[in-house]
């Protein structure tokens, strides 16, 4: 019994941070289909993020989820601006090696990773909301439950809040005109162009809109994440193997990737023991790389 | 014997079928033309045939030995090379590089392979550009390069997707020549054209194709007259 | 005859080994700081040699040469710890153990096309670093190894050492681009399908240039041990200072050049040391070389080397600013 209910707690923290970890995976998989580039500073975004929802909380007192209000649309035009400013005019460059503009963004990433260290130091800084350690359990609510669960309350309304943007965002692909530019751009960048689309602005709109997820998600860590400014290195990677876990490009890929990748690290945390974890998302992403080289959704795609 | 058999090539793609049970032959020494309409799986028969891509069912038989199944470099290491319909030079390499780096299959030694890339060189028509660099050359020339490089791997069998698309008419007449002098030196052609000129004045033998099926084949003669061709090319008179 | 020609052709390389024979002769630069200088530079040219093959002539773009450096690193620094004999076995068995790595990692790997394969190898080496934490029975996991006695006190040994292995790679080079392989090599960057078509085994070619350039890259690993004399996860494995600092080396120097890695690693390693020794910017390096490596993308695409002739255009902008303007 109790290893039953080990298991369905393990499962259950699991879903949370995977349901997260969609919302990091979601605006890179955007970034990848429309503008086929790969942005290694993705978790220096979400780590700009958290820092502003920090001092927010610092300083002025706000809740981290309030803060949400301020980190989308501020990551939002910093990713305008790094594609506008950045991007775009390496995407344009002649160069040996097509893969510049991957290097580029490592470089982004050193650069706010490197800042962030020089105005806030290296300390290690919490966010020490007061519901941090609240939790709801089964048996408050079922008496004669044969097992004990628990739901912690920042997790679960992180993980309503990314269901709420996750939610949002396929909304607005689905049915605004703006949405639906874009999904024709990431299908074929020509016909979108002769159909009279706008590719210039659409690449800036996602990369703004890749960035503004990232950022959401800073918000949606930082009550129970410790912030650093290397931390930025770690986010991306993720976002990386959930992306090709996913199916580069593929919006449900990446939720179902994020998932995935949320339940294996809280099972090998469980089983295995904490310092595994990061090599159980490398071998997830190896195995995927090797056996499944079009992610969850080319699977969809074949049955 | 037939140099090249194609035994009911099939490939389908998720729902659809893109070659369609299609059965031909070429012979040796001969040149045999592959036309139909735009999408008829012309390009996809030539990506099976040289192993680009995996069939679905059917097999590929070359100088009686099965190659479907092997990796492109195995099957032109046997002796059947081929040319892109998008042309795909080096393209920071010279033109004389770009035919080096394929002569090196037949000639190990350096000096060799140089003195093959000259010699295919000299055949296609391309001495006077050998220096430059191909990214930059007019889409004629990078046409011939395109034949060049095919031929430097020494085929016995040579695919040509549309190397002559796209060329002005006194280019058009000396690929035309080019290709009758790869025929002259005995060495067998199956070709993808869409110019009715050069597929009628050049070959021996046609295969024409539509949504993926073989629908005729014969002499040029024996094609231009078959009604379902015109057909497949004109749409039903209405 | 011959031998006149590969004169003319090598003279500028035999002038430079010349001159780094001659270094430490010279009383200006036989100070102990400077010889580490140097021996970091030459180091950092051999890793960008090994990564130039791979990435600026094959066109494999490795983002994770950490994984080979490591590799050697450790194959040293466990044979000290473990096996008891001196560090320096490190060099061969880094040949084997290394090659073998590289096997494996090729193979995982290799598949991949562009900015994946970038992101595979980007893995591997993240792998090979968590692995090396976590297994402490054989690599004392965070700690890292130390080698309590180093072979020399003087810096001079390690430096003709080092000497010794960038002259070794800059003739492995200058043989392997001039053959079958060196073209197979480049027509595999340009266009893997039609060098697959030309009868090029692209997964053989491939794989070879992987395998000589992660075992170049895994000796310099195993010098590194024991000229150092300590290792841990987080340095050998680095992903920010070793796998992106080589990644910009041959960047700034020149992709597929000859002279590119010697150009960037001086570069380099010149500008860390000065910003090093400049304590109110030290702390800004990362953001410096950040904006260096964005300055050399978008500006001079094809590094120092490869676009020299717009380096030399810019000086001379600046040192005739009347005659600016015009292109």
């Amino acid at each position: 019994m109790v290893q039953l209910e080990v298991f369905l707690q393990t499962l259950i923290s699991g879903i949370l941070l995977g349901g997260l970890y969609a919302v990091i995976g979601l605006g890179m998989t955007l970034i990848m289909g429309v503008m086929k580039i790969i942005n290694l500073a993705h978790g220096e975004l979400m780590m700009v993020a958290m820092y502003i929802a920090f001092w927010l909380f610092s300083l002025l007192g706000v809740d981290p989820y309030v803060s949400l209000l301020v980190t989308i649309p501020a990551l939002f035009v910093l990713g305008v601006v790094i594609q506008r400013t950045l991007i775009s005019p390496v995407l344009k460059v002649d160069s040996i090696l097509p893969e510049n503009q991957v290097i580029l963004t490592v470089g982004i990433g050193m650069i706010l990773a490197n800042l962030a260290t020089m105005f806030f130091s290296s300390d290690y800084r919490s966010t020490p909301v007061s519901y941090a350690a609240d939790a709801w359990y089964l048996s408050d609510y079922w008496r004669s439950s044969p097992i004990e669960l628990s739901l912690s309350v920042p997790w679960t309304v992180s993980f309503g809040f990314a269901l709420a943007i996750t939610a949002a965002l396929w909304g607005f692909l689905q049915h605004t005109d703006t949405g639906k530019a874009i999904r024709a751009t990431a299908q074929d960048k020509d016909a979108a162009l002769m159909m009279g689309i706008n590719v210039e602005r659409m690449t800036m709109v996602t990369f703004g809109l890749g960035a503004a997820l990232v950022g959401a998600a800073g918000s949606l860590f930082i009550p129970m994440y410790y912030l650093y400014p290397a931390l930025g290195g770690k986010f991306t990677l993720i976002a990386f193997v959930i992306t090709i876990l996913g199916g580069l490009g593929s919006t449900q890929g990446a939720i179902i990737g994020g998932i995935i990748l949320g339940i294996f690290e809280s099972m090998t945390a469980t089983y295995i023991g904490m310092g595994w974890a990061p090599v159980g998302r490398f071998v997830i992403f190896v195995a995927c790389l090797v056996f499944l080289p079009r992610g969850v959704a080319g699977l969809m795609k074949r049955s | 014997m037939a140099l090249l058999e194609v035994v009911g090539a099939t490939k389908v793609f998720g729902g659809l079928t893109a070659v369609d049970d299609v059965t031909f032959s070429v012979e040796p020494g001969t040149i045999g033309a592959l036309i139909g309409p735009n999408g008829a799986g012309k390009t996809t028969l030539f990506n099976l045939i040289n192993g680009f891509l995996p069939l679905t069912s059917g097999e590929v038989r070359f100088k009686g030995e099965r190659i479907d199944g092997l990796r492109p470099h195995k099957v032109c290491a046997r002796g059947l090379a081929r040319t892109f319909q998008v042309v795909k030079p080096l393209q920071r390499m010279s033109v004389l590089d770009n035919v080096i780096a394929s002569s090196f299959l037949r000639f190990p030694d350096r000096a060799d392979a140089v003195r093959h890339a000259r010699e295919i060189l000299a055949f296609t028509n391309l001495s006077a550009v050998a220096g430059e660099i191909s990214k930059g050359l007019p889409l004629g020339f990078r046409k011939r390069l395109e034949i060049a490089r095919a031929l430097a791997t020494q085929p016995d069998l040579l695919l040509l997707d549309e190397a002559c698309a796209g060329l002005n008419p006194t280019e058009l007449d000396e690929s035309i020549e080019i290709i009758r002098r790869i025929k002259d030196k005995g060495i067998t052609i199956l070709i993808i054209e869409h110019h009715m000129k050069v597929i009628m004045s050049i070959s021996d033998h046609i295969v024409v194709l539509n949504y993926g099926a073989k629908i005729a084949e014969g002499t040029p003669t024996e094609v231009a007259g078959n009604p379902a061709v015109v057909e497949a090319y004109l749409g039903k008179g209405e | 005859m011959a031998q006149s020609s590969w004169f003319r052709n090598y003279k500028v390389a035999a002038c430079v080994l010349v001159a780094l024979a001659a270094a430490p002769l010279v009383p200006v630069l036989n100070s102990s700081y400077m010889l580490h200088v140097l021996i970091l530079m030459l180091m950092w040219s051999v890793i960008g040699m090994s990564w130039n093959l791979l990435s600026g002539y094959c066109g494999q773009v490795s983002f994770g040469h950490a994984a080979f450096f490591g590799l050697g690193a450790y194959t040293a620094g466990i044979l000290y710890l473990h096996g008891g004999v001196s560090g320096w076995w490190g060099l061969p068995a880094s040949v084997i153990v290394v090659g073998l790595g590289s096997l494996v990692i090729g193979y995982i790997c290799l598949r991949l096309r562009g900015p994946y394969f970038a992101l595979g190898t980007l893995a591997m080496g993240e792998v090979l670093r968590v692995t090396a934490e976590n297994m402490e029975w054989l690599t004392e996991g965070t700690m890292g190894i130390m080698i309590e006695k180093r072979t020399w006190v003087a810096k001079e040994p390690f430096y003709y050492i080092v000497l010794a292995l960038a002259v070794g790679t800059f003739v492995i080079m200058e043989l392997l681009v001039r053959s079958k392989w060196g073209y197979y090599f480049v027509a595999i960057r340009e266009d893997q399908d039609a060098a697959e078509s030309l009868g090029i085994d692209t997964t053989r070619y491939k794989t070879i240039a992987l395998v000589i350039s992660g075992v170049l890259t895994g000796l310099v690993g195993a010098f590194y041990t024991n000229y150092m004399g300590f290792i841990d996860p987080e340095v050998v494995f680095a992903l920010h200072d070793i796998s992106i600092i080589t990644i910009m080396v041959v960047m700034v120097g020149g992709v597929a050049t000859r002279w590119g890695p010697f150009a960037g690693a001086l570069i380099m390693i010149v500008l860390s040391e000065l910003i090093r020794a400049m304590p109110k910017i030290g702390t800004a390096h990362q953001t410096l070389f950040g904006v260096l490596l964005i300055v050399i993308i978008i500006y001079l695409p094809n590094g120092v080397m490869g676009d020299f002739r717009k380096v030399f255009r810019l000086v001379r902008r600046g040192a005739a600013p009347a005659r600016a303007g015009g292109e």
